[in-house]
């Protein structure tokens, strides 16, 4: 029995080493389950609170006001004019306003240019107001002047500044020289354009200082950043910071970093000693936020006469602010995925004067994997070769720029068990099966990204009564973390999932790597299996037994031949903080999540339509933590696939740069009727050991990566198209068509 | 403008700018969130709610316009405590992932359960005189009005096809 006050104390991991499996000995058979979300109930109910629902006395309304000039000044703002309208406390038009969001884990304010215009549609003015009718009103009626310079730079194919980013090169042995000799090769280019995450829940951030303290009630992804950030923009201490967000209504990325409404409605609140609540409306969440930069893509493939690659090039050609540090990681996964000894690689950033590029679900992988994925299906017909036997013969033994060996990798399983799930032996000929109306084929692509650990803390809390608190500043953005963690408690502590509450989204609790990159539920997931391992050791040596010897289910401690409840091994409340810090694995091995994509799609025969019939997902991801959240996550990223495969594309001005499709209207996101009932597997029984103590890998953005290539690949088997300007509407398909008459 | 809004059986009086909407009436003004703002241009259906039972996009009607209506909200449906039959088809079938575009994707499923049993026609029904059979087309094609970006299309559908089949079970336990 332990007594006294309660016991606190911290268990830390650098992950320098591979780990042993130690929940595959837990007992409580929660893990990996079908649990459904704990806040679904609040969810489905409409009370799940986000974050402009924040009720507070005495709000006031923010709306921001945009540029309408591309480049240049904002010369003068009729402020007066504007005072004088109903209802109306203050216009704020300078400093600490932002040109744009943060970039993700940036962790320090973003350019901060006011009165300059860097492109249109950045935030130029706060107007706030007693409601939001009046402040709407007043804002799209602010009488101000710009000094406007001409000749911005607008279009990326032709932008007079341009760079390589430092590291973004990479020339090994020759690759024109093995082009040339190669039995077979392909050079080919491809482009995708700008993509917008377009979450649901537009960015909203309602601010009060109490007592010189800023709490924010925001729609974020990355608590500890977003603090540092916030801060770092209004001139003040971290300390007098605090962000909450326990529900956000989809972030992919586009609320990784802070963003112009939450400094906005901060100073806005600190100014007028009063609450504020700045919603983005539709719109500025296309203009202010983030965009995935549109791509130019040039893939040089060759092999011998065995189908072994022998070259491997990947250029790109992406844009983005001045002064942005971010570039899309186009060829990320490129670098590992297959093998060829003779690799070129070169980026090109060419800066313009367009809404700010920044992480939109998979950077890299989203749309660099359409490019590999769709010349690897053109090599494999140049070299006569079944797309997924060509797959096969190129997966290397070792990284083929680094020699480092791979943690677990499933890839070589995903394609050919989703090949025998999926029936590819019933594949034929380009343009070989018209059903009706329809054109139908059959396209494939493998799945890659990336897998990264972030440091993460996580406090657990098991009471006497048998009732566990996990607490984190983790954020739930639909990923499921709520349920996740509430498992990884109840495994190892051996608790029902109803005697566990899971308190995220408080930038007061622990911090977290947040929610980002694929990297939350391992990172954070892997604090909170410290952190209850902690626990366990504590309760076994209570018990007088090895760690090894206590078997934990149900509320009950099994050990030394005697079965009992907790209450009667602890009198206090034991607490224990999990710190994970990534470490010499991520050095030592090349880590990801893999996966294969299978589309069959039909092409109308007379206007060039794509839909997509059936799809399958296999992916290989180690531990899985959810079976629901984790397939739900994978329809996701296969149904974004869908979007950046056939209907979504940023459309700019060609004059101003301006997004001309900035609405759910114009910018066709994916909806029911354009998705078939889709398959995905996932499989279960692999373990990553070199990834974290918990064996488990992101999926949030494996979905997505090669998806929208399968479906490119699909339509080429369908009709004989070969579309490599994304995506495939069908004015680019309908030129191609077979004459069937 | 004064007027009358009943709210989920409700009578609820309100004085209002003429400029707010009925969505904005029930969020800023009567405190039910559960109804989202997710574009205030009828673009995505997250404000979808039923005004004399039948469906439509808050964020496209000004309130003052409502006069006398009857309004059901999701919290018209159910609580945490007692939900709707939809409300639990939707948590056990995981259909929603971030929750923001629900309330309106089961307001939307709620009115349209109900356009089927009075035999609607739609874009993919193979006949407009016949009574339309409630496929997964069907309830696809009937749904596109409600977008999700976290994707959970196919499990919405199976969330209704399960509140579908259990409506049918009890008709016809009852018959």
């Amino acid at each position: 029995m332990m007594d006294g006050t309660p016991k606190a104390f911290d268990v830390a991991l650098t992950m320098d080493e591979t780990q042993p499996r130690v929940l595959d000995r837990m007992a409580q058979g929660l893990l990996g389950t079908a649990m459904d979300r704990p806040d679904g109930p609040l969810k489905v109910t409409g009370t799940a609170p986000y974050a402009a629902e924040h009720s507070v006395d005495g709000l006031a309304t923010g709306f921001l006001v945009r540029a309408t000039i591309t480049r240049g000044r904002v010369a003068h703002v009729n402020v007066e004019g504007a005072m004088a309208l109903d209802g109306v406390l203050a216009v704020f038009t300078g400093d600490p306003l932002l040109r744009n969001p943060a970039q993700g884990t940036a962790a320090e304010a973003p350019e901060q240019v006011l009165p300059e215009v860097h492109y249109l549609g950045q935030p130029i003015a706060l107007v706030v107001a007693e409601t939001f009718e009046q402040a709407r009103h007043a804002a799209q009626t602010l009488d101000l002047t710009y000094d406007a310079e001409e000749g911005a730079d607008v279009d990326p194919a032709t932008a007079t500044e341009t760079e390589t980013p430092k590291g973004k090169r990479l020339d090994q042995g020759d690759l024109a020289a093995a082009m040339e000799v190669a039995a077979h090769s392909v050079d080919t280019r491809y482009t995708t354009p700008g993509h917008s995450s377009a979450p649901m829940e537009p960015h909203a951030s309602v601010a009060q200082w109490i007592d010189g303290r800023l709490e924010l009630h925001g729609a974020y992804q990355m608590l500890k950043y977003n603090v540092a950030e916030l801060a770092d923009a209004l001139g003040v201490d971290e300390s007098a910071v605090r962000i909450h967000a326990p529900y956000v209504g989809g972030g992919f990325g586009s609320k990784l970093g802070i963003a112009p409404e939450a400094v906005a409605a901060a100073h806005a609140a600190r100014e007028l000693d009063r609450p504020v609540r700045v919603v983005l409306t539709r719109d500025q969440v296309f203009e202010m936020t983030m965009r995935r930069s549109e791509t130019v893509q040039r893939l040089r493939l060759a092999c011998n006469g065995e189908g072994h690659l022998t070259a491997l090039g990947h250029e790109d050609r992406v844009s983005n602010l001045p002064d942005e540090g971010f570039a899309e990681p186009t060829a990320q996964g490129t670098h590992f995925l297959y093998g060829g000894e003779n690799r070129f690689f070169e980026q090109t950033v060419a800066r313009v004067h367009r809404s700010c590029a920044g992480s939109v679900r998979a950077p890299g992988e989203a749309v660099g994997m359409i490019a590999l994925e769709c010349a690897m299906d053109e090599l494999a017909e140049a070299a006569g070769l079944d797309p997924i036997d060509l797959r096969l013969r190129n997966i290397p033994d070792t990284h083929p720029e680094d020699d480092l060996p791979y943690s677990e990798r499933g890839l070589a399983r995903c394609l050919t068990e989703g090949a025998e799930r999926f029936g590819w032996s019933g594949r034929g000929a380009p343009a070989s099966r018209l059903e009706g109306d329809w054109w139908v084929g059959m396209g494939v692509a493998s799945a890659v990204r990336t897998n990264i650990l972030g440091e993460s803390k996580a406090r657990v809390t098991l009471r006497p009564d048998g009732t566990a608190l996990c607490e984190t500043d983790m954020t739930d953005i639909g990923t499921g973390t709520y349920a996740i963690l509430t498992q990884i408690v109840g495994e190892m502590l051996g608790l029902p999932r109803d005697r566990i509450e899971v308190a995220l989204g408080d930038s007061d609790l622990p911090k977290s790597s947040g929610s980002g990159g694929s990297w939350g539920a391992q990172s954070c997931g892997s604090a909170v299996f410290l952190a209850a391992k902690g626990i366990r050791n504590a309760l076994a040596e209570a018990a007088g037994v090895a760690e090894d010897d206590l078997t934990l289910k149900d509320g009950f401690a099994t050990g030394g031949n005697t079965r009992r409840p907790l209450s009667d091994l602890i009198t206090d409340p034991i607490v224990c903080e999990g710190h994970v810090q990534p470490g010499d694995t991520s050095d030592d091995f090349s880590i990801a999540g893999y996966g294969a994509h299978f589309a069959e799609v039909g092409v109308h025969r007379d206007t060039g339509e794509v839909r997509v019939r059936r799809m399958l997902g296999v992916f290989s991801i180690g531990r899985v933590l959810n079976h629901k959240t984790a397939v739900s996550q994978c329809h996701g990223g296969m149904i974004w696939g869908i979007g950046s495969a056939l209907t979504e594309e940023l459309m700019h001005d060609r004059s101003d740069g301006r997004i001309v499709n900035h609405n759910l209207a114009e910018y066709h996101v994916p909806v029911s009727l354009d998705v078939p009932q889709l398959d995905a597997l996932l499989l279960e029984d692999t373990r990553d050991d070199e990834a974290n103590p918990i064996q488990a890998k992101g999926i949030g953005e494996l979905g997505i990566s090669g998806a929208a290539g399968a479906i490119g690949n699909a339509i080429y088997n369908a009709c004989g198209v070969r579309v490599r300007d994304f995506p495939a509407t069908p004015d680019k398909v309908f030129p191609g068509l077979p004459d069937t008459d | 403008m004064k007027l009358t809004l009943t709210v989920n059986g409700q009578a609820r009086s309100l004085d209002l700018d003429p400029r707010v909407t009925l969505l904005d009436a029930l969020r800023h003004h009567l405190g039910l969130t559960g109804t989202k703002k997710g574009c205030d241009h009828g673009q995505c259906g997250a404000c979808t709610v039923l005004v004399d039972g039948r469906r439509i996009n808050s964020c496209l009607a000004l309130a003052v316009s409502h006069d006398g209506d009857q309004i059901t909200t999701i919290e018209g449906l159910g609580t945490p405590d007692a939900p709707s039959d939809l409300q639990t088809a939707f948590v056990a079938h995981d259909g929603y992932q971030c929750g923001y575009c629900t309330p309106g994707q089961i307001m939307s499923a709620e009115a349209m359960l109900s356009e089927i049993a009075e035999g609607w026609p739609s874009y993919v029904s193979q006949s407009l005189e016949a009574n339309p059979a409630l496929t997964d087309e069907e309830i696809a094609e009937r749904m596109s009005g409600n977008l999700c970006r976290c994707s959970a299309y196919p499990r919405i559908r199976e969330a209704i096809a399960a509140v579908r089949d259990a409506r049918a079970g009890h008709a016809e336990a009852a018959e």
